[in-house]
C-alpha cells in the first residue's frame, strides 16, 4: 500500500489525476453557470421536500438547533457520499476504453471520480455556509475539525469504491445491490432524524455505522455541540474507534481486492 | 539483461479462459456455481525475442495469429500466464490513436488529457504543446471542441500528440495510414526521423511494404507461435506465402480429370537456369511439360496470379501457336515474357490447357485454386537507371 501510494504521487500519475477530475470537471459544468445549478438541484431539492415534511408535517427536527442547516449538511455529505462510490463503481468498467487500450495504474481512475465527487462536496459546502449565515449559526473554532471527519468519509468512499469497482467488473448486477444498499443507509443513517430519538436499544448499533459517526461529528464540531455523536453515546472515545475501525478494515480490504484483481480487468472488461 | 536490449520476452505464454457460461451476475453465479466449465484458448505460446536498443522492429502476422494478445502484453495491459516480459526504458502503447479523446471537450483540452493518459506529465504535455499543435496544423481549432473536428484533423492530432509523447520504446500498431496524403508523407518523415534519431520501434502491421521500408528486423508470428525471426525481406515473403496458402484452403473446385492431356510441371526460368527472384529488366521464361495420349487440337495458358489471389495476366497461345496440336508421349512448351512488363511483388505462375473449339472446355490446370502448388516468382526493382513498382523505360533527348 505504501507502495502504490508512492507511485500514487509519481508525477505522471498526478497529472494522469489531475487531467481526469479537470476533464470530468470540464464535462460537467460546461463553462456554463446551469451546468453547476443543475448539479446542485438535486439535494437541494430533496432538501426542500424533507424541510418541509420534517419541520411542518412531522416535527422531528423540531428540536434540533438549527435544523435547516443540519439536514442540509447531512444531505450534502450523504450527496458526496452516493455520488462517490456510485461513480467509483462504475470508474473501471466505465472507462473500459482505457483500461483495454492503455496501461495506466488503474487506481488513478478511483482517484479521480472520488476526487470529482469531493470537488463537487466543496462547492455544495458553499451552499451550507450560506444557510449557515442566514439562519445565524455561530461560527465556532471546532469547525476546524470537519476536514478531518469529512476525510475520514473520503477514505471511506474510496475504499467502497475500490470494493465496488472491482466487484462490478466480475456481476454486473451489483448496481442493483449497492442501490438497494443505499437506500437502507439513507433510513439506518440519522440523516433526517435526530440520534437522540432512537430508541436505547437500538441507539448503540446505530451509531456505530460509520456514516452516523462521520455526519454527526461534522454536524457537532459545525452546526452544533447539542448534535449527539457516537462518542457521546458510548461515553468514551472508544465508542469513536470502532466506526473508524470499520472504515479502515473496509478500505484495507477493498484495496486488497483490487490491486490481487486490476492486472486481469483489461481481459474481463 | 545487457545494456544494449530494450525489451526482452522469455518463453511467454498467454492463454485465456473462455467459459462456456458466462457468469456476469452475482445470480448466474449463485445458481450455476457447481458447473465450472470452461475452455483454454493459447493465444500465444513460447514466444521468445529480444528488440535491441535503436532497433525498427516488425511484428507481423495474420489476424487471429495472436499478434494484438503479444502486443498487449508488451505494451503492460495483458498479464502473461507464463514466462517473463523485461522492458528497458519508458515505453508507449499506440494500441489505438485518441485513446480518451472526448469530443465534448476542446483540442486543447484533448491534448493534455490523451497526453496525460500516454503516462506524461502536465509540465511535459506543457513543453511539446506548440510541437503537437504544429506538426497536426490546427494551430487555429485549439478551442473548438473536438466534436467540430472532421475524422481527418482527430486523427492528425492524435497522431500527433503519440509521436510527441517523447518515451524510450514506441509500440506502434497499423497507425500509418493516417489522414490525407500530405500528411501521410510527413507521418513517414516522421517515422524515417524516429529511425534516424535511434529511439527503439516496435511497429506491428499487416503493410509488409512499410516492414520493409522501416524495419531491421521483424517476427513472423502464427499460430500463437513465432514462425521466424529475420530480415524484414524474408518475413515478408513467408508473410505472402502463408496468406496464399489461406487461399488455398478457400479454394474449392477441383482439378479436372481428363485422360487425353495431363500438366506435369511448370518451371520459371532466369537464362535457362531455374529461378524464382527476378529484377524487373530481366525476361521470364516458362516451360509446361505435359504428357499427351491422343494427339487433339488444343491451346494453352500461362497466367500471373498475385499472391492474394488476384489474376493479373495471361497469354494463351491461339495466337503464337495456331492449331497446335501436340504429338503423344511427353511434351514441353515454352513461353517467353520480356522484361518490364510485371510490376514488383510476388506471384504464382500458372498454366492450364483447353480445347481449341468452341466453346472451350477446361483439359487440365495448374493453379492454386485448385488445390497445386505452382512456382511462385518475385519481382524485384534492381537497376541503377529507373526505380519504383514497374520496369519503366524511356529516352533521355538534351
Amino acid at each position: 500500500m505504501i507502495n502504490a501510494l508512492k507511485r500514487g504521487f509519481k508525477p505522471s500519475n498526478r497529472s494522469l489525476i489531475r487531467e481526469l477530475v479537470v476533464s470530468d470537471f470540464k464535462l460537467r459544468y460546461q463553462g456554463s453557470v446551469l451546468g453547476y445549478i443543475w448539479s446542485l438541484l438535486r439535494p437541494l431539492l430533496l432538501f426542500g421536500v424533507l424541510y418541509v415534511v420534517f419541520t411542518h408535517v412531522i416535527r422531528v427536527g423540531g428540536k434540533v438547533p438549527h435544523y435547516p442547516s443540519y439536514l442540509l449538511l447531512g444531505l450534502v455529505l450523504w450527496t458526496f457520499f452516493v455520488e462517490a462510490t456510485s461513480s467509483g463503481m462504475n470508474a473501471i468498467t466505465g472507462r473500459g476504453d482505457l483500461v483495454r487500450k492503455v496501461s495506466i495504474p488503474k487506481y488513478t481512475l478511483i482517484l479521480s471520480t472520488t476526487l470529482s465527487a469531493l470537488v463537487n462536496l466543496c462547492l455544495n459546502m458553499v451552499i451550507v455556509f450560506i444557510f449557515m449565515i442566514i439562519g445565524h449559526v455561530p461560527f465556532r473554532i471546532t469547525m476546524v475539525l470537519a476536514p478531518v471527519y469529512i476525510g475520514e468519509l473520503v477514505v471511506f468512499c474510496l475504499g467502497i469504491s475500490f470494493l465496488l469497482s472491482t466487484l462490478f467488473v466480475k456481476f454486473k448486477d451489483i448496481s442493483h445491490i449497492w442501490d438497494v444498499v443505499l437506500q437502507t443507509l439513507f433510513y439506518a443513517s440519522p440523516l433526517i432524524y435526530s440520534l437522540a430519538i432512537v430508541p436505547k436499544k437500538l441507539i448503540k448499533f446505530a451509531s456505530i455505522n460509520p456514516l452516523a459517526q462521520i455526519l454527526q461529528d461534522v454536524r457537532s464540531v459545525m452546526i452544533t455541540p447539542q448534535a449527539l455523536t457516537t462518542k457521546e453515546v458510548f461515553h468514551s472515545q472508544l465508542g469513536r474507534i470502532v466506526p473508524m475501525l470499520i472504515v479502515l478494515i473496509i478500505t484495507i480490504f477493498g484495496f486488497w481486492i483490487f490491486r490481487r484483481n486490476s492486472k486481469n480487468f483489461a481481459e474481463e472488461i | 539483461m545487457a545494456d544494449d536490449i530494450a525489451l526482452s520476452v522469455k518463453h511467454l505464454s498467454k492463454d485465456f479462459i473462455l467459459p462456456h457460461e458466462r457468469k456476469n451476475t452475482l445470480k448466474e453465479w449463485a445458481i450455476h456455481f457447481h458447473k465450472p466449465s470452461f475452455e483454454k484458448l493459447h493465444a500465444l505460446h513460447d514466444i521468445d525475442f529480444e528488440v535491441k536498443r535503436g532497433e525498427f522492429f516488425g511484428i507481423v502476422g495474420r489476424n487471429g495469429s495472436g499478434k494484438s494478445t503479444l502486443l498487449k502484453i508488451i505494451g503492460g495491459i495483458y498479464q502473461p500466464t507464463k514466462g517473463e516480459l523485461t522492458v528497458n526504458g519508458t515505453l508507449t502503447p499506440f494500441i489505438e490513436l485518441g485513446i480518451g479523446f472526448n469530443p465534448e471537450l476542446t483540442g486543447r483540452e484533448n491534448i493534455f488529457l490523451n497526453g496525460a493518459i500516454l503516462g506524461l506529465t502536465h509540465k511535459e504535455i506543457k513543453n511539446i504543446y506548440n510541437e503537437v499543435v504544429a506538426f497536426a496544423e490546427l494551430e487555429k481549432f485549439m478551442d473548438q471542441k473536438l466534436k467540430n473536428y472532421s475524422s481527418g484533423m482527430q486523427v492528425r492530432l492524435a497522431f500527433s500528440i503519440a509521436i510527441q509523447a517523447h518515451n524510450d520504446i514506441l509500440l506502434i500498431d497499423e497507425v500509418l495510414a493516417v489522414g490525407d496524403s500530405a500528411f501521410q508523407r510527413k507521418c513517414f518523415n516522421v517515422f524515417k526521423d524516429i529511425k534516424r534519431s535511434g529511439r527503439t520501434v516496435i511497429f506491428v502491421t499487416h503493410d509488409m511494404g512499410a516492414v520493409q521500408e522501416y524495419c531491421d528486423r521483424a517476427l513472423m508470428i502464427q499460430d500463437s507461435e513465432v514462425l521466424m525471426i529475420g530480415k524484414p525481406r524474408e518475413i515478408a515473403l513467408k508473410y505472402e506465402i502463408a496468406n496464399a496458402g489461406f487461399a488455398k484452403e478457400v479454394g474449392t473446385e477441383g482439378r479436372p480429370i481428363d485422360p487425353n492431356i495431363h500438366l506435369e510441371r511448370i518451371k520459371v526460368l532466369l537464362n535457362d537456369k531455374p529461378a524464382d527472384t527476378f529484377a524487373l529488366d530481366e525476361d521470364i521464361t516458362v516451360t509446361v511439360e505435359f504428357t499427351v495420349n491422343q494427339p487433339t487440337e488444343v491451346q494453352f495458358n500461362v497466367s500471373f496470379v498475385k499472391s492474394d489471389g488476384t489474376f493479373l495476366a495471361g497469354l494463351n497461345t491461339t495466337d503464337s501457336l495456331k492449331n497446335y496440336k501436340p504429338a503423344a508421349g511427353k511434351q514441353t512448351l515454352t513461353c517467353k515474357f520480356k522484361s518490364g512488363q510485371i510490376p514488383k511483388g510476388a506471384y504464382f505462375v500458372n498454366a492450364a490447357v483447353y480445347t481449341y473449339d468452341k466453346p472451350i472446355v477446361l483439359i487440365d490446370i495448374l493453379d492454386i485454386n485448385y488445390g497445386v502448388e505452382t512456382p511462385r516468382i518475385t519481382m524485384l526493382e534492381s537497376s541503377l537507371i529507373q526505380s519504383g513498382e514497374f520496369y519503366i523505360q524511356g529516352q533521355w533527348t538534351k
